[in-house]
């Protein structure tokens, strides 16, 4: 379960050692923007020690590497991949060929090191007009990528548009993605809120992400993981319902019924999965129960 | 075997950080540790600072270490960035 992903800068120890009391279901170690240029070798050492040597509890540890057109990322993955992140994020990506560069660099290190082969995973970072545009290609390049991610800030910029709160800059960005991520079967991600001290504007923000399919939301502020949390999980109506439907699905195959209708509407496949996937995080939670 | 040419600082002075100072120095190793934890983990940083060093085969510097409460990997993740800062090929 990936609600929320916190973004955490890399080259900050007293952040990092408390990673796992923030709440957020992932946190994203940063090696990219919040690392200046002349410490990328000290937050690489760091965040590799603190992956070797701290506990992140049920956290989830994503990191981001800096972009292929730099000439970090290569070590940024040599520290890294040892220390089998769930994920990486490589920034930037604008093309399939992207991900292929880092997927067979990974693959490089996975052999050297005796790994089992696709042991790590990516989220590739979408942050560019082209990058949008392909969206599905980027999704579907790989094994390794289970999921897509939306940057806002450096799209804006590539745009040349201006970042509002509303987001309606972004909303074919938003769109795009997730229909892409969706058609490819992976996971996608929402850009982060920056307004840190706007806890209202947030809830709006993440209840329109999920509105559009977005399986989750990123955070730069844990101010903002709660609200992120809350919008992402299913509500107590949800999980009833939920269960109403496998309860019904349950008793039209014993009445051996081709097909089964809930209050009066038909359920179909679709309606199926979304109730397992519901049940399965209201379990996740500690909401479920016994079906 | 690595050889310190050049001084060399990482870290922060930051709250749970370590500012390390490394220095070329004639014969062996030297550690100077100013720490607000040092009555209790002193004895700990020094040893986490020497244990890198001879990992990373440096075998005489300086080391100045200004501790605010780092944790062991953290020290060590700055120990090892200031002798790659400051080591010579």
């Amino acid at each position: 379960m990936r609600r929320s992903m916190l973004f955490l800068p890399g080259n900050t120890p007293n952040i990092i050692q408390n990673a796992e009391i923030l709440g957020a279901d992932a946190v994203i170690l940063d090696l990219e923007d919040a690392v200046a240029p002349t410490e990328k070798d000290s937050a690489r050492i760091l965040v590799r020690n603190a992956m070797r040597y701290m506990g992140f509890g049920r956290c989830e540890v994503i990191v981001r590497i800096n972009s292929i057109d730099t000439d970090f990322w290569r070590k940024d993955l040599d520290a890294i991949i040892p220390q089998r992140p769930s994920l990486i994020m490589p920034p930037k990506t604008a093309t399939a060929e992207d991900v292929k560069t880092v997927d067979a660099y990974i693959s490089e290190l996975e052999e050297k090191l005796g790994m089992e082969k696709n042991a790590v995973g990516l989220i590739p970072l979408i942050e560019t007009a082209l990058g949008v545009e392909n969206a599905f290609k980027i999704a579907s390049a790989s094994k390794r990528v289970k999921a897509i991610f939306l940057g806002g800030e450096d799209l804006t910029a590539d745009l040349h548009c201006k970042r509002t709160k509303e987001g309606n800059e972004i909303s074919y960005a938003r769109a795009r993605m997730v229909c892409a991520a969706r058609a490819a079967g992976v996971e996608v991600y929402d850009t982060p809120f920056t307004d840190v001290n706007d806890d209202e504007g947030i809830y709006t923000d993440a209840e329109y992400a999920k509105s559009l399919g977005f399986t989750g939301k990123s955070a730069i502020s844990p101010r903002h993981v709660k609200a992120i949390n809350e919008v992402f999980s299913p509500s107590m109506k949800d999980i009833d319902y939920a269960y109403e439907v496998m309860e019904a699905i349950r008793i039209g195959k014993e009445q051996g019924k081709g097909a089964v209708a809930l209050r009066g509407k038909m359920i179909d496949a679709p309606i199926v999965a979304r109730a397992q996937q519901t049940i399965e995080m209201a379990v996740e939670l500690g909401l479920g129960r016994e079906a | 075997m690595s050889k310190i040419i050049r001084r060399a600082t990482a870290g922060t002075l930051e709250s749970s950080d370590v500012f390390v100072t490394l220095e070329p120095h004639d014969s062996g190793v030297e550690i100077e540790l100013d720490s607000v934890v040092r009555n209790q983990f002193g004895p700990a940083i020094l040893k986490a600072v020497e244990e890198v060093l001879a990992e990373c085969g440096v075998n005489s510097a300086k080391v100045i270490v200004v501790d605010r409460g780092a944790l062991d990997c953290v020290i060590r993740a700055r120990v090892e960035t200031a002798v790659e800062r400051g080591k010579g090929e």
